[in-house]
């Protein structure tokens, strides 16, 4: 296994690479009149190419709000956005569709394959989707070992598996930043301890950003940045506090 | 439609429930329309083929059962065969009569009184055309009956003698009744109720004056158009377009009206059953939708997708469905009057899958609603 440096600094250290993705006072309020909730209070976050940020909070603080701005699938109220560089706000729905099909990879909980395709289809259909029918999805997802469950349909495939396979799906098309939503929530320790370790690899071999969102502590160890996510305000937390839920050293795994 | 073929394949079992309902249905559209065809050439096939552009009933003649109802004079058929843009008008009888064959067998005809020259006269299949006062030329479809050239048919009560001289060229039949040819003179011999028993000869039916015949047929000059109304009103009659006198003949809307309607119903079915299993399909794959959306499908290909996969899904088993039903209908009884053409099959094939794509376009269209920022969180 891999050990990774840790950036400790509030600001990332490269100011001539462009951020993967760069939030700048994001507010975004959801729901009316008085269940008027304000998701995101002033968020701001820099995230560069090859970082793995970890976003922890308790439910409903925001962090799917986070997502959703960061991945073009909702915009903020006010704030900026940018992801490698372009504003999402000038982009329309189906602008957005496309930017996020070239340069947002997705990993859903629990993988959220679709049931009909096999593990190589379902990378196959998302490298279609970019406009590309001649991608070979043997090769990614044998540097996930998934290789012997290519032609296996989720349902056939382990939680530890759909997850690996969700994570090649996202990098099909080898976006520039990784969203992931929960990875680890329906697996046992150990596998998420080995997927989580999957992400943290492939931020760093493809230069990919990653932003995960997260409940479970222990993974935290193979984050470059853990931040904290209350009541829509996000906040980087110290390596103590990271290391007092977990009893293990967090920074080797 | 590289995930409709795989979800085709995965959801397999659901899918071919669906199908085989939409075979069935398919089943029942041709079946129906075999019964439709067959029906209508049972009860106006005589007037299908006859190659007249339009009949002038009496006045005042009810629609249904006009044919044997009307009752036009001389005059009314020497103004319209006067009328502009008439090429010919002639004289036509019509009667539904009882017989019995020499081989003592039970015929039912339908009498067409015409001239023997004129362009009412059938073709013929076999024998030779009208001509002589017994001579009758009947529909091929009498020979189920027994008749054959030769064959003696003596009218009941009125005790005439008939032969038969000839068969037309296919089904004349006419309120589900052969038809039988005669001289327009010996439909009006009969028609005058002055016959004698026996075989009619020049000199009886010149003795039966009776200027009168059901309706006159008329055929407009090549390129030019009757105008019905004023010859209507200076006749004195009603005229109908040969398609429109269909309506005139026994029983003939009330068998279509209740084809169609049943019709109409089956394809009102076929476009809600699919287009309810396309709504059901659709909300179960809603998690999915929205996962694919996310990851950035248009939603023109998600909708493209969903239509491709019910097109596939109705043409598969709408051809299926009309095989079988072409089958059915080869081993039907005689007895039923069934008879399947290309066009009407295809036109009912082609509307079955139309109104099912509609139903399903109906459903598919959710996909549009679905929000991709559901595929975040644990929502399901």
């Amino acid at each position: 296994m891999t050990t990774h440096t840790v950036n400790t600094a509030l600001t990332n250290t490269a100011p001539t690479s462009t951020p993967a993705l760069e939030i700048t006072d994001a507010v975004l309020e959801l729901g009316d009149g008085d269940g008027r909730v304000r998701a995101l209070d002033s968020v701001s976050l820099r995230v560069q190419p090859g970082e793995f940020v970890a976003v922890v909070g308790p439910s409903g603080s925001g962090k799917s709000s986070l997502l959703a701005i960061a991945g073009a699938l909702g915009k903020p109220d006010s704030g900026s956005v940018r992801v490698h560089g372009t504003d999402l706000a000038s982009l329309n729905r189906a602008a957005a569709a496309r930017f996020r099909l070239r340069n947002i990879g997705f990993v859903f909980q629990s993988g959220n394959l679709i049931p009909a395709l096999s593990a190589a289809d379902q990378l196959r259909l998302v490298a279609r989707l970019a406009g590309n029918r001649v991608v070979e999805p043997e090769a990614l997802l044998a540097e996930l070992g998934m290789a012997h469950r290519a032609g296996h349909r989720p349902g056939q495939l382990s939680g530890g598996e759909r997850q690996r396979v969700g994570i090649a799906r996202a990098l099909v098309n080898n976006p520039s930043l990784l969203l992931v939503d929960e990875p680890t929530a329906a697996l046992d320790r150990d596998r998420s301890q080995e997927v989580v370790a999957i992400l943290a690899e492939r931020a760093k071999r493809s230069a990919v950003a990653v932003v995960m969102v997260t409940h479970d502590r222990d993974v935290l160890g193979h984050c470059d940045r853990v931040l904290e996510m209350v009541d829509g305000q996000l906040s980087e937390l110290s390596a103590a506090a990271m290391g007092s839920g977990t009893g293990q050293s967090s920074w080797n795994s | 439609m590289f995930l409709a073929l795989r979800e085709l394949r995965f959801a397999r079992g659901r899918f071919a429930l669906m199908g085989i309902v939409i075979a069935l249905i398919a089943v029942l559209v041709v079946l129906l329309s075999g019964l439709s065809t067959g029906l209508v050439n049972d009860g106006v096939s005589g007037l299908k083929s006859m190659p007249a552009t339009a009949f002038a009933f009496d006045e005042g003649t009810m629609t249904d059962n006009a044919f044997s109802r009307s009752l036009v004079d001389d005059e009314q058929l020497e103004y319209w065969a006067q009328a502009e843009g008439i090429e010919s008008a002639e004289p036509m009888g019509v009667s539904i009569v009882n017989g019995t064959s020499d081989q003592g067998t039970q015929v039912d005809l339908t009498l067409f009184g015409v001239e023997p020259s004129g362009f009412l006269a059938p073709e013929l299949s076999e024998g030779s055309g009208l001509g002589a006062p017994d001579g009758i030329v009947v529909s091929e479809t009498a020979r189920a009956a027994g008749l054959e050239v030769g064959s003696v048919v003596t009218l009941d009560r009125v005790g005439l003698d008939l032969t038969v001289v000839g068969f037309t060229a296919g089904q004349a039949t006419f309120g589900h009744v052969d038809v039988a040819y005669l001289p327009i003179g010996t439909w009006r011999l009969i028609a005058s109720n002055t016959a004698t028993p026996g075989v009619p000869t020049e000199a009886t039916v010149l003795a039966a004056d009776y200027p009168y015949s059901s309706v006159v047929a008329l055929r407009a000059a090549a390129g030019s158009s009757i105008d019905i109304e004023a010859g209507d009103d200076a006749a004195g009659t009603m005229t109908m377009l040969r398609t429109e006198a269909f309506n005139a003949s026994p029983g003939y809307e009330a068998e279509t009206l209740t084809l169609s309607m049943i019709q109409v119903f089956l394809y009102a079915i076929c476009a809600l059953v699919v287009g309810a299993f396309f709504t059901v399909w659709t909300i179960q794959r809603t998690h999915e939708i929205a996962v694919l959306r996310a990851v950035g499908a248009s939603s023109g290909y998600l909708l493209r997708d969903g239509l491709a996969q019910a097109a596939m899904l109705l043409v598969g088993f709408t051809a299926i469905g009309v095989a079988a039903g072409v089958g059915l209908g080869a081993i039907m009884p005689e007895a039923m009057p069934f008879e399947l053409e290309a066009a009407p099959v295809a036109f009912a094939s082609l509307l079955t899958i139309a109104l099912g794509l509609l139903g399903a376009a109906v459903a598919v269209l959710r996909i549009a609603r679905v929000d991709p920022i559901t595929a975040l969180g644990g929502q399901r």
